[in-house]
């Protein structure tokens, strides 16, 4: 295994290898340890300062990517979109060079449009972690739900082989994108679940497979994974009515009982209960919903030292963003 | 590179032993005690610790590891390090914790774990065990527990080979081209 983890930016599951997915998990399984002490911090990005740039609303993502970085002693603010300039108009880019004039080590980004992260990527010398871009990617919660998995079975090489079924609308969940990536990545085998309107045309590509029984698909699977109803992007009508959609696609006890004795339930949460989980089924053994959530402190915790804890390509990340020709350069471009 | 063994595994048993006697000697028992070794080869210095004293006075010592890693001064001069195992088998608090290292060098490293030790607690003492002081050391510190002082030039680099995880007992000094750079590389 590789000692190093020598990466500007967390853009997404799909350009990272293996190794680096391993020791991104090997690391945030250490930081669990912190969040049990009674001195929940360490000194480590003392002096580092950490951006959150929400446009879409989030309350578990963004607390916890805040709580990571006060955790490993960094400065971080958040910025909520409602009520701040681009309110008035300022683009995505200029926002972006302006937050970097003030030198941060890291700015995390959640936005509406698929490629944002990867566009400020390019814009700015600090990093940049991408906390959910429209209907691409979400990294970090595929790290967490690979992480829970692991922790429940006894290690990240448990992963291998395993089968993973993932519930919901698909079409419009950048978890389930990242968790087809990554899951597939460490040799799982992972199957989509859902009603035609919501599984894209050529999910296949991304190495899965798709089965729209979910009461079958239910009987094979080690871990299923619940998508939330997206009742907010649901104009469009993808389904009858959603005492329709429960009745097939909701997981309740049910349809549970066809499933393996020890099978692992995850949800990324906010869950709608009785829609796409019943209430028995959320706080019942199975689910490890809650311990995702915990485990998604520990990734993010990892993830800014892994970014943010040493030097990369030679320049310690101290002083990459004290570069005084940086936002010259970057307007050069 | 040039490399010779200075000390072999018998040298390294005895001055274990060594050790453990003195420890004993020093707090006048086992009582209250704690050993900590910092990963990876000191905390299998202090397993070894642990079987030393409970053979000489029958007494199963606590023994965990404590990772320096997040406290460390040099994070933003080197690569993301990795992180090592944080096992503290006990709560330290008002106890005499025995940290345990391989080779004392520039001190830094033993400063990063106390500062890792006290956000667990405040024990009662802390007191450092090393198999080799090699000098050097640019903070004021100190071994209490020393198996041997070997005097090093800074472009050498010694090492511990223990079988638990490199296949030899042994202890070596390296000439290293990188010299200074070098310094409690781990």
């Amino acid at each position: 295994m590789p000692d190093t983890f020598n990466r500007k930016d967390l853009l997404g599951i799909e350009d990272l290898s293996v190794e680096e997915i391993v020791k991104i998990l090997g690391s945030a399984a250490s930081f669990r340890e912190v969040a049990e002490r009674d001195i929940k911090k360490v000194p480590t990005l003392r002096g580092k300062t950490i951006i959150n740039l929400f446009y879409e609303p989030s309350t578990r993502t963004r607390t916890s990517f805040e709580i990571a970085a006060k955790r490993m002693s960094a400065d971080a603010i958040n910025i909520a979109v409602a009520s701040s300039s681009i309110k008035k108009g300022e683009t995505l880019k200029d926002t972006a060079l302006n937050l970097e004039a003030m030198s941060p080590d890291c700015i995390v980004v959640r936005h509406g449009s698929s490629g944002t992260p990867q566009m400020l990527a390019r814009y700015l010398k600090c990093s940049v972690i991408n906390a959910g871009d429209g209907l691409h990617e979400h990294p970090s919660q595929a790290l967490l739900d690979m992480l829970t998995v692991s922790n429940r079975l006894g290690g990240i090489e448990k992963l291998d082989g395993l089968r993973i079924l993932i519930v919901g609308d698909v079409a419009h969940s950048r978890v389930a994108r990242s968790n087809i990536l990554g899951f597939s990545k460490m040799g799982a085998h992972v199957t989509v679940c859902g009603p035609p309107t919501m599984i894209p045309v050529g999910i296949e590509h991304l190495g899965c497979d798709v089965n729209h029984d979910m009461t079958a698909a239910v009987k094979d699977a080690d871990v299923v994974m619940m998508l939330r109803l997206q009742l907010e992007r649901q104009a469009a009508g993808l389904f009858p009515s959603p005492r329709e959609y429960a009745k097939l696609y909701g997981l309740d006890s049910l349809k549970l009982k066809r499933a393996k004795k020890d099978v692992i339930i995850l949800h990324p949460g906010p869950i709608n209960r009785g829609l796409e989980i019943s209430p028995e089924v959320a706080d019942g053994p199975w689910s490890l919903i809650l311990e995702q959530v915990a485990n998604g402190l520990a990734v993010r915790m990892a993830l800014f030292y892994l970014l943010l804890g040493g030097v990369k390509d030679g320049i310690s990340n101290a002083n990459k963003s004290l570069n005084p020709d940086g936002v010259r350069l970057l307007n050069l471009r | 590179m040039n490399s010779k063994s200075v000390m072999d595994s018998k040298a390294i048993d005895r001055a274990l032993a060594r050790i453990a006697h003195e420890i004993i000697e020093r707090n006048k028992g086992t009582e209250n005690l704690v050993l900590l070794g910092i990963p990876t080869r000191g905390s299998h210095l202090a397993k070894r610790l642990q079987a030393k004293i409970d053979m000489i006075e029958g007494v199963s010592l606590p023994t965990g590891a404590v990772d320096a890693t997040l406290y460390r001064d040099d994070l933003g001069m080197k690569e993301t390090q990795s992180l090592k195992e944080m096992e503290i088998p006990i709560s330290i608090e008002g106890r005499v914790v025995i940290l345990v290292d391989d080779v004392l060098y520039t001190g830094r490293t033993i400063r990063a774990a106390m500062n890792a030790l006290m956000d667990f607690g405040r024990p009662l003492s802390i007191q450092l065990a090393v198999l080799v002081d090699r000098g050097h050391r640019e903070l004021p510190i100190k071994a209490d527990y020393v198996g041997k002082n070997i005097p090093t030039a800074p472009d050498e680099d010694v090492k511990l080979h223990l079988e638990e995880v490199d296949d030899a007992n042994e202890v070596v000094i390296q000439i290293t081209k990188e010299g200074l750079c070098e310094k409690e590389s781990k």
